[in-house]
């Protein structure tokens, strides 16, 4: 097996949790409820957290003495391997809703899947950090449903949001050959694996949600391989201001 | 403090013998220790008061997001970006204790909130402040954090009962936020030269602004004395502010930091810091609307309450409809 | 539009002990409202399980029925362990 390709899937998953944890941290002190605030920030210090379980770990395998914060603030958007789905900006609270149950949706089919991996490392973060998905997942299906059925308005800007983020959600399940590679060998999980159960479950929802599942079959894709849309950059621009101006401080 | 300058309504604090019946015998229980509970009786004036000050308070506590909010995206560690999204995070849930003890006064929470987005209603001027580097982070958790729980821990003992658990709640879990603050000025203080700088340049922006949270003297304000005989406010704007110099002074010094105060200094008669005059005139200048942030503070809270209200709406129209199909069904059934 | 309904949260903090009433928050329905507690009561490990009651379910007794309700307990001090002397001789009681 080839580290790098150990540590460029890990990076992955770390990039994935950072990334939408950056973006949900955008709503802290601004969401649309106090109570909805609160929880919102809850799923975004999850996603913290896990990813710098991902992200320690891939500095680790990689053996370049980069840790954490080094993979965060001090990579460049091409070297940034994470979803285009999870960089797309909040837009309106239905945006942000539909892109949580996209992501949260696959994100519990894969955790669930490395549970079982052959590394005990991996197994053991996401044992971890499938506990909290979990209740991401409940969370966001449920205003899903809700949101969908609830008022005209709701509804409109619920299936907006669902067919404005649709061609993002391709990729998810669109292996490459490091996934392919690790996948065969126990330790990662072939995404292509998880997609019925993903649209089974997308479908449920959007059933009892009143909302039309796109029937578009053009995805957009690039995000693992490091190609991405130009919000990233700017994400990351604001994300690492300190540690780009200040390189040689400690915080 | 964060409530600041709260209106009694009352042009004296009565005596005991002027009262009637009902009114001394709820000024003898405040007395006796014996707290308030939300469906005792008590007089007009005490409860209009309460809820502007919870209110007041709970608004300082929602506003007060904004300011660190400003830096979440920007926090230059992961470590340090979760220290500080849980902290904002805490102040939203203190908010929502605070609106809650109010709300137990017979007031709604959306009622008491629209008061504050009209403007009608203040929150604590410190937050009108800007925070413009990294540090300013720490400062606020050092100082505001710092002045603030001064105050909060005396108003544990107070009178009203909802208000007291409240207090109690946001106090448990606000201790560490000062702790917190302290640590990453520290962090900064022994940086480079340039995380010194800005350290510094937080702290001279801090300072003033910090001992004006405690409101101007109120050796002759008819509301403090009413208020401190209702036990409602429960030491003088001066003693805490003498308490929290005597207090941070030190602090500052074991950081390296220099408080920007050439009158400061130790009075060994009193046992106390003296310090410099307070520029009033900018605390009333801020407090009428004219800080550098007051403009913007309120717009982001209208916005997102305005952004917010379909989403509040739909859930309501959802839990509706969902109950009414469940009528149906048992109808049926 | 209107306001999100209050609702009462109560939790139990630890196997074994009551639902402890913590204080409220505002929610559409019960389901969001165990949520919101969830997120609003619990965020330091305080819970182990949620009740959430709508507010205006809950009936109190009232203030002016506190002496015809509560002083006649007052006199029964028959009912505590404390009224009936044991001799030191006597275990076990």
């Amino acid at each position: 097996m080839l580290l790098d390709d150990k540590s460029v899937y890990l990076m992955r998953l770390g990039d994935n949790a950072l990334v939408l944890s950056q973006r949900l941290s955008e709503w802290c002190g601004k969401g649309p409820a106090f109570e909805e605030d609160m929880a919102l920030t809850n799923t975004a210090l999850d996603l913290i957290g896990q990813a710098r379980m991902w992200l320690s770990y891939a500095g680790e395998v990689e053996g370049r003495g980069r840790d954490e914060d080094a993979l965060a603030f001090r990579r460049d958007s091409h070297e940034f391997t994470n979803l285009l789905l999870v960089e797309q900006p909040n837009g309106d609270y239905a945006h942000t809703l539909v892109r949580q149950f996209f992501f949260d949706v696959w994100h519990q089919l894969t955790l669930d899947a490395l549970t079982r991996s052959s590394d005990d490392r991996i197994a053991d973060i996401a044992s971890k950090a499938i506990k909290e998905v979990a209740y991401h997942l409940r969370r966001s299906s449920d205003l899903v449903v809700r949101l969908g059925d609830g008022t005209a308005e709701s509804r409109r800007r619920m299936q907006d949001a669902v067919d404005a983020l649709w061609m993002y959600t391709g990729e998810m399940f669109k292996a490459d050959e490091t996934e392919e590679l690790l996948g065969a060998q126990g330790l990662a999980c072939d995404p292509s694996t998880l997609k019925d159960a993903w649209l089974a479950m997308v479908r449920e929802v959007f059933a009892e949600a009143t909302l039309t599942v796109p029937d578009s079959e053009w995805m957009q894709k690039g995000g693992k391989q490091g190609r991405h849309g130009e919000h990233l950059g700017l994400l990351l621009a604001e994300m690492q201001f300190l540690q780009r101006a200040y390189p040689n401080a400690s915080w | 403090m964060y409530a600041q300058m709260v209106d009694t309504g009352m042009k004296r604090v009565q005596g005991l013998d002027e009262m009637s019946a009902e009114e001394r015998a709820f000024q003898e229980k405040i007395d006796a220790g014996i707290k308030i509970e939300a469906k005792d009786w008590m007089p007009e004036g005490y409860r209009r008061t309460l809820i502007r000050q919870i209110s007041q308070h709970a608004h300082s506590e929602i506003v007060g997001q904004l300011p660190e909010g400003n830096w979440v995206t920007r926090a230059p560690t992961l470590k340090r970006k979760a220290i500080l999204l849980a902290k904002i995070q805490d102040e939203a849930g203190h908010g929502l204790y605070l609106y809650s003890a109010a709300e137990t006064l017979g007031v709604t929470r959306d009622q008491v909130y629209a008061d504050l987005l009209s403007g009608k209603v203040k929150y604590s001027s410190i937050f009108n402040y800007p925070t413009t580097n990294w540090a300013d982070i720490g400062t606020v958790g050092w100082l505001v954090d710092g002045a603030a729980i001064m105050n909060q821990i005396p108003l544990c003992r107070c009178s009203y009962g909802p208000y007291s658990r409240a207090m109690v709640r946001v106090c448990k879990e606000e201790s560490f936020h000062q702790r917190q603050g302290y640590d990453l000025v520290m962090a900064m203080a022994k940086g480079t030269p340039e995380q010194k700088a800005m350290a510094q340049d937080a702290l001279n922006r801090w300072w003033w602004p910090a001992l004006m949270m405690f409101g101007p003297s109120d050796g002759e304000s008819v509301h403090s004395a009413q208020s401190m005989q209702w036990k409602i406010k429960i030491l003088s704007n001066d003693e805490l502010r003498q308490k929290f110099v005597d207090q941070t002074v030190p602090q500052a010094e074991y950081l390296g930091l220099t408080i920007p105060d050439p009158d400061l200094k130790w009075n060994e008669d009193t046992g106390h810091y003296d310090f410099g005059e307070i520029d009033w005139e900018e605390f009333r200048q801020v407090v009428a609307g004219n800080g550098p942030c007051n403009r913007d503070r309120l717009r982001t809270r209208v916005k997102a309450w305005e952004d917010g209200e379909w989403f509040r709406d739909a859930l309501l129209a959802h839990a509706e409809k969902k109950s009414e199909r469940q009528v149906a069904t048992a109808k049926a059934a | 539009m209107k306001e999100w309904p209050l609702w009462e949260v109560f939790i139990r903090s630890q196997h074994g002990l009551a639902h402890k009433h913590v204080g409220s928050l505002h929610a559409p329905d019960a389901e969001m409202a165990i949520n919101n507690a969830r997120d609003v009561y619990t965020r330091r490990n305080e819970g182990l399980s949620i009740w959430v009651v709508p507010a205006a379910e809950v009936t109190a007794s009232s203030p002016a029925d506190k002496e015809a309700l509560f002083e006649p307990a007052n006199n029964k001090i028959y009912r505590h362990p404390t009224f009936f002397p044991v001799p030191e001789e006597v275990k076990h009681m």
